[in-house]
């Protein structure tokens, strides 16, 4: 599927022919350069690896340097596996942008990794909707779990249990947004809806319109 | 957060004037009817601005006979054909919803006298352009009617409706 590499800026509204007003999720996309391309003969399946988002040299492995080097590009900071994805034209060291992959009215998948919560309850983490009511002698019971299982007879709390713990920081994926707007000169998407992540967050961004690009 | 101005900036219009809680506007709304466009005039006091950037809203507030009817606007919704300021307002509040309990004369606000208040008045009254932050905001214009007391009312279409687009 062919895709690009993005960071979220933040959110606003924009107004489409017909006037209405759409949420929208302003992404960045620099321009990706093709660090890799995998081919079935090679490495038993077809891909193109991106990379996006320049770091300082310092910082970078040697390893790691060597293979920006093949592809004749300085160090990036976010690299990423499109499967399948053909970009025909183009080669190793080639840059993609906003417009060779997306057009306005495309769907999209986004990819990110959410908001960290930290260690919350069961109401934030798994939706639940707490115990019972303020009064009944109920006192501070309104955020609990509830009952974690039976008695004697499992014994024991099945695996898998929602339970409170470390909540968000994770990956998620957002599917279906449509693409609302093209920027080309500033190199910015806008989809609609929201999209995982903080502000400044680095994106995967997967067009599903198209397998891949002429 | 450069990003996100550069492209509010397409969304944000320039021909809005500058006005604020408690003025009078009169709002040149676009209705299309089947395939006909015309104008539709909605005068009344601002009693809210919420949001900033593209999202701005304004509320307008006015006395349809005896039934007060709401309107919230998305400020730079390409419905809006046109806002005239026709009266700078005197209040001391960004909210205005004390407006809904009150009736005839004590719902009246105070018109700003040019040259008293603040040293800007002048300024002010010639409708700058909106320099600050005007945003509007999403939705489609909703009609929300306040009814008097307990009495709720259905949006009441504009007696005045306007000239052809």
């Amino acid at each position: 599927m062919s895709g690009l590499i993005g960071k979220k800026v933040g959110m606003t509204s924009v107004f489409d022919d017909l006037g209405r007003s759409i949420p929208v999720t302003v992404i960045e996309i620099e321009p990706c350069v093709i660090s890799q391309i995998k081919t079935e003969e090679t490495d038993g399946y077809n891909a193109v690896q991106l990379a996006a988002f320049s770091k300082r040299e310092k910082t970078t492995t040697k390893a790691l340097k060597g293979h920006f080097d093949k592809a004749g590009s300085e160090p990036k900071k976010y690299v990423t596996e499109f499967r399948d994805f053909i970009p025909e034209g183009f080669e190793l060291g080639d840059e993609l942008t906003v417009e060779d992959v997306f057009t306005v009215g495309d769907l999209v998948d986004v990819v990110g990794i959410s908001k960290g919560r930290g260690f919350t309850g069961v109401m934030k983490r798994h939706n639940f909707s707490g115990v019972g009511d303020a009064t009944h002698g109920q006192h501070d019971r309104a955020r609990a779990p509830g009952a974690i299982g039976n008695a004697s007879d499992p014994s024991r709390v099945f695996k898998g249990k929602k339970m409170p713990g470390r909540s968000g920081n994770e990956r998620v994926k957002i599917q279906n947004l449509s693409v609302a707007k093209i920027f080309t000169e500033s190199n910015i998407l806008l989809v609609t809806g929201g999209v995982p992540g903080r502000n400044g967050g680095y994106l995967k961004i997967f067009n599903k319109s198209k397998s891949d690009i002429a | 957060m450069d990003k996100l101005k550069l492209i509010e900036q397409t969304v944000i219009r320039d021909d809005i004037p500058h006005f604020t809680a408690g003025d009078t506007i009169n709002v040149h709304y676009r209705v299309r009817e089947g395939d006909k466009e015309r104008i539709q005039q909605y005068k009344g006091v601002v009693i809210n601005e919420r949001g900033s950037g593209a999202n701005k809203t304004v509320t307008v507030r006015k006395m349809s006979g005896n039934i007060g009817v709401e309107r919230i606007f998305p400020l730079y919704s390409p419905f809006i054909a046109k806002i005239e300021v026709s009266k700078k307002g005197k209040v001391r509040r960004s909210k205005l919803f004390y407006l809904r309990k009150l009736r005839g004369k004590a719902a009246r606000i105070q018109e700003k006298v040019k040259g008293q208040g603040p040293v800007q008045a002048d300024v002010d009254i010639d409708g700058q352009p909106p320099v600050q932050a005007e945003a509007e905001s999403p939705k489609p214009a909703q009609a929300e009617v306040k009814g008097q007391g307990s009495a709720q009312a259905e949006v009441k279409e504009q007696p005045p409706a306007a000239e052809e687009s």
